[in-house]
């Protein structure tokens, strides 16, 4: 961060590091450095994992992101993927050992990576092209992305607040927003239940045209008063005195996956 | 098909051929129209051991002539592999310490040639277990460098049981496993723990490493155990076996097998 170029007038280009093994990011910093001449550049952070990464960006906003594919917790594609709820993403660059399914998908989709080992000529081709480069979108990201998210992303405030899927209760859509409900909290998300429905199916299932309930936690059901929102029976989720109406529609299914 | 089998039901499967056969033959003498007799039964009876024992001859004659090639064509396929994710990573971050630690940089390089050269050798002997676990100690070495503390080795091994010999690989592409699924998904540091010991004329092997249930879509485990199994078969037919089982939360490895003493 001393050696910061000084002959150059442009704004040097702000970098986050993202990646679970030390040796990792001290050989990227090592390249940076190298490179400073050619691109300027400094490091703003350095994370262990996409979610330090992202808390890192709260208060150290970033141009370009050099993000490891292969890590622990939350993998750096999904890191990606909830760095595009952010007001101005930073560029992404996806640096990966071998990971052929993962560079494949970045070819079609023209998302830059580096393969480590890194080499000093690459890393400078690939801050340039970021720096000058269209971002990229959030579908992208969702495209080259092959596995569920472990996290949901909530947007409060410009400030990122992740949420794990195993917290969550259930989630219901309310006209333009869905609601996110964990056992202390709640949140509004930006999204589609049906997209939500597909990419987590495994976890949840539909227990209502607006209502996605996680799986393991149906605990029982309950018969309701009188006709409410098309339904005759309630769903009982641990850890919540919510009773969620099952319409007669799901009823079926349902029952099936509490009998399995 | 009978190779396979141990002593005893090997015996027992014979006896019940030539069952089988001394009954199709008093069948077809009564058929014939002979009155069943003792000395008739007699005859049967070892016309059917004779039968019998030419079958099994040539079965195991056919088996000499074609198993040998075989096996070994089956063994040089099952030469075990390393991932190219562990050789990439390993080479990326002896890049990152050439600068600041020379000395462990060369330490590292000299591990990873140590490491392919038994990986690339087509020797198909049985190695000393002593050898298996230098091998093991050097991957280690290396990934020790890339994980730093999360990585964590218990060893426990009984010094007679070093003499023991093994296929070459049995060991290390466990441990390899150990690390790609019990160490690199957990965010905190977690523990390999691996117990080498003799149980009477046998060789005990276990391991074991945390579990991480969310990362079962990660391919490359059962390949490798399957790889092993299939060595073990090779080199100590029925008498070695391999088991696998989930306990709590660590993810645990059991293999048993003769005990042969390197000389």
């Amino acid at each position: 961060m001393t050696s910061l170029n000084q002959e150059s007038a442009v704004t040097p280009l702000r970098v986050l590091i993202v990646d679970d093994e030390p040796p990792a990011r001290a050989r990227l910093r090592d390249l940076l450095d190298d490179c400073r001449a050619q691109v300027p550049n400094a490091i703003v952070g350095e994370a262990g994992s996409g979610l330090e990464g992202l808390d890192l960006l709260a208060s150290n906003p970033a141009d370009v992101a050099l993000v490891d594919i292969h890590m622990p917790g939350m993998s750096g594609i999904e890191f990606a993927r909830h760095l595009q709820l952010l007001e101005v993403p930073p560029a992404v660059i996806f640096v990966t050992a071998h990971d052929r399914y993962a560079v494949e998908a970045f070819e079609v989709n023209a998302v830059d990576y580096l393969l480590k080992p890194v080499r000093s000529g690459r890393i400078a081709a690939a801050l340039k092209k970021a720096a000058a480069g269209p971002r990229l979108g959030r579908e992208v990201f969702d495209r080259v992305d092959p596995h569920p998210r472990r996290f949901l992303s909530v947007n409060e405030r410009g400030r990122l607040t992740l949420v794990p899927l195993a917290e969550v209760l259930y989630l219901k859509a309310e006209l333009k927003y869905v609601t996110v409900r964990t056992r202390e909290h709640e949140y509004l998300i930006e999204a589609s239940l049906a997209q939500l429905e597909a990419e987590f199916a495994a976890l949840f299932i539909r227990i209502h045209r607006n209502c996605l309930v996680a799986r393991r936690l149906i605990r029982g059901f309950e018969r309701l008063e009188g006709d409410v929102a098309e339904a005759n029976w309630a769903v009982l989720i641990e850890g919540c005195q919510e009773r969620l109406p099952v319409s007669r529609r799901q009823w079926a299914q349902v029952k099936a996956l509490a009998k399995s | 098909m009978l190779a396979r089998l141990g002593y005893a039901w090997g015996f027992a499967c014979a006896l019940a051929i030539v069952a089988a056969l001394t009954a199709a033959m008093a069948t077809v003498q009564s058929l014939l129209g002979h009155n069943l007799d003792w000395p008739g039964l007699l005859v049967g009876v070892l016309l059917a051991v004779a039968l019998a024992a030419l079958m099994l001859e040539y079965f195991r004659v056919r088996s000499r002539a074609f198993s040998p090639a075989l096996a070994e064509a089956r063994l040089q396929a099952l030469q075990a592999r390393i991932r190219p994710h562990f050789l990439f990573n390993s080479l990326n971050a002896v890049l990152a310490i050439i600068r600041v630690d020379p000395k462990r940089a060369q330490d590292a390089i000299e591990d990873l040639a140590d490491l392919f050269r038994s990986l690339l050798a087509d020797d198909r002997q049985l190695i000393p277990m002593r050898e298996e676990i230098a091998l093991c100690r050097q991957y280690l070495n290396l990934e020790h460098l890339r994980l730093g503390e999360r990585l964590q080795v218990h060893w426990s091994i009984d010094p007679e049981a070093e003499n023991a010999l093994v296929p070459p690989m049995l060991l290390q592409p466990l441990v390899e496993n150990a690390v790609y699924h019990g160490i690199e998904p957990g965010l905190a540091a977690g523990a390999i723990e691996i117990r080498i010991g003799l149980d009477g004329d046998r060789l005990l092997v276990g391991l074991s490493n945390p579990y991480h249930p969310e990362h079962q879509h990660r391919q490359g485990n059962r390949m490798a155990l399957a790889n092993i199994r299939e060595r073990l078969l090779l080199h100590f037919d029925v008498e070695a076996k391999l088991d696998t089982g989930i306990d709590g939360e660590r993810y645990r490895i059991g293999m048993a097998m003769p005990y042969r003493r390197a000389p």
